[in-house]
């Protein structure tokens, strides 16, 4: 497999691109593996590259049951930030933001990432204090931070209401400007060529139907393709959680699983050059690279495995982004889509050893999991080559709500539709 | 998605608020059992397939709910009051009605 490089480029260009190779080979699954990572999304890649990376351990198998990139890495509205409130939260996240920083140039593959900012808007005092009170934190915690008062909004996105008169006000808002957007196939592309270059073996088209087992201790998988033995099965596949570990025996979690909507409109000239999101109700939107703004809201608020939501939400969304950008009402919308969230019962995600012995556990990304796939990949493949957590990560339990020490950003207790 | 309340009919499911999953016991209120109250508190069986789940029909009669729903289609199977439910389990359990 070469390097991707302006040399290679220019070869290419001028031999009409007919001498790429795949990013990376189709091999037939081998009847043994160190570890096995169920789960072919970006979490799953990103932990096969670091187990290869960082921790030298290349008998590694991937499993997907579709294709490399279709699951929720390709169904996210690809935002990057680390602007978290708790310790262990803002900790992580940063951990993952520098790894972002450098992932295009680590992987040889140009993932897209922009740090064009993130911009929370505060419509009332107490969500002024609120965001300002987090920004501090992120402060404490070397992270950067910027309030932004209306008059400075106004000038950093133009064409949003900052007027008296708009249905939400804005007091003011929370900025940081490293935080931004990746292009999310590319991530999934990059990490899985990475991985494939130091040997891992991609088995695409590879649904897990069960675990072997020798007493409690699970010792590989059974899979369309034929069973598949391993010292160490690690389970990554975000909003099939529930359905994974049930095969495991595992049939109680903190974990519901969620629809969560989001849209592309048509492709417009260049309009806005950051992520806003609306703090009086609940709207995220960027615009991508090919002009569309991307944008969503809150999921649908009732357990559900279908990849499609229902229209109250739509509505909700658009209305939203009526209110903030007025003369964006007449955007036509291109798609939609819903991704499944495994949504946690404080808000926060779950790395782990266990709960099985030789089972190794990453969920409950609620919708916050594409910022943290760099730093969910390298904590995981800690965890599974020392069966022991990375200190960044190791709050990150599942016993943690059996001990009282839930990690719960907005205080909303165990209400997964809330978080 | 419309929910058809046993008492207003077929109605948008944008009158209604979702309460949660309803295949959880509550323990004995007397119940020092830490292990049961934690996993009635954080755990779930989160089903694919028809799914037990608590509704209020809080724009509308404001019935409580108990609504059979499939997490994978949407389809609804049966709706009825959350209250006929609970006379049923004190019955059962042979305490007064």
């Amino acid at each position: 497999m070469r390097e991707y490089s302006a040399l290679a480029l220019l070869k290419n260009a001028f031999s009409g691109n007919r001498d790429w190779k795949p990013a990376w080979r189709k091999p037939d699954p081998k009847p043994h593996y160190d570890v096995v990572i169920v789960g072919g999304g970006g979490h799953g890649l990103a932990t096969a590259y670091y187990l290869a990376s960082e921790h030298g351990i290349t008998n590694v198998a991937v499993m997907e049951k579709g294709w490399l990139g279709g699951g929720n890495v390709g169904r996210n509205t690809t935002i990057v930030r680390s602007n978290y409130l708790l310790p262990a939260n803002t900790g992580f996240y940063e951990h993952s933001m520098k790894l972002w920083e450098n992932l295009s140039h680590e992987l040889n593959y140009n993932v897209m990432f922009s740090q064009r900012g993130i911009l929370n808007l505060a419509h009332t005092p107490g969500q002024a204090d609120d965001y300002i009170r987090r920004g501090n934190a992120m402060r404490h915690e070397g992270i950067d931070a910027v309030w932004m008062n209306p008059a400075e909004i106004a000038r950093k996105v133009p064409g949003l209401d900052v007027s008296a008169k708009a249905r939400f006000p804005i007091v003011g808002g929370l900025m940081q400007p490293r935080a931004g957007t990746a292009r999310h196939d590319a991530v999934a592309w990059g990490y899985a060529r990475a991985a494939d270059r130091r040997g891992v073996d991609m088995l695409e088209n590879c649904e897990v139907t069960g675990f072997l087992r020798d007493g409690d201790r699970i010792t590989g998988v059974m899979t369309t393709r034929g069973e598949i033995r391993a010292r160490k099965v690690a389970v990554a596949v975000a909003g099939s959680t529930g359905r994974v570990m049930k095969l495991a025996g595992i049939d109680r979690l903190p974990i519901e699983s969620h629809v969560l909507q989001a849209f592309v409109s048509e492709s417009l000239k260049p309009a806005i050059d950051t992520v806003v999101t609306f703090g009086g109700g609940h709207l995220y939107v960027s615009q991508s690279d090919k002009g569309g703004l991307v944008f969503g809201g809150d999921i649908d608020g009732y357990n559900s495995y279908a990849q499609r939501g229902n229209l109250p939400v739509v509505e909700e969304v658009m209305s939203e982004m009526a209110a903030l950008f007025p003369g964006w009402a007449g955007v036509r919308l291109l798609r939609s889509w819903g991704g499944i969230m495994d949504m946690s019962m404080d808000g926060s995600p779950i790395i782990t050893a266990g709960p099985l012995p030789g089972l190794y556990l990453n969920t409950g990304w609620c919708y916050g999991g594409f910022k943290a796939t760099p730093a969910s990949g390298s904590c995981f493949a800690h965890t599974i080559a020392r069966d022991a957590p990375h200190p960044l990560n190791a709050a990150f339990t599942l016993e943690r709500f059996h001990r009282g020490a839930v990690i719960d950003e907005k205080g909303q207790g165990a209400t997964p539709r809330l978080h | 998605m419309l929910i058809t309340c046993p008492c207003c009919g077929p109605r948008d499911v944008s009158e209604f608020t979702y309460q949660g999953d309803a295949n959880r016991t509550r323990p004995d209120p007397a119940s020092t059992d830490q292990a049961a109250w934690n996993a009635y508190v954080y755990d779930r069986v989160n089903t694919a397939g028809a799914h037990r789940e608590y509704w209020q029909h809080s724009g509308g009669c404001r019935s409580h709910l108990i609504v059979v729903r499939s997490t994978l289609t949407h389809r609804i199977d049966s709706v009825r009051f959350a209250r006929d439910a609970a006379d049923g389990a004190r019955r059962r359990s042979g305490g007064a009605a």
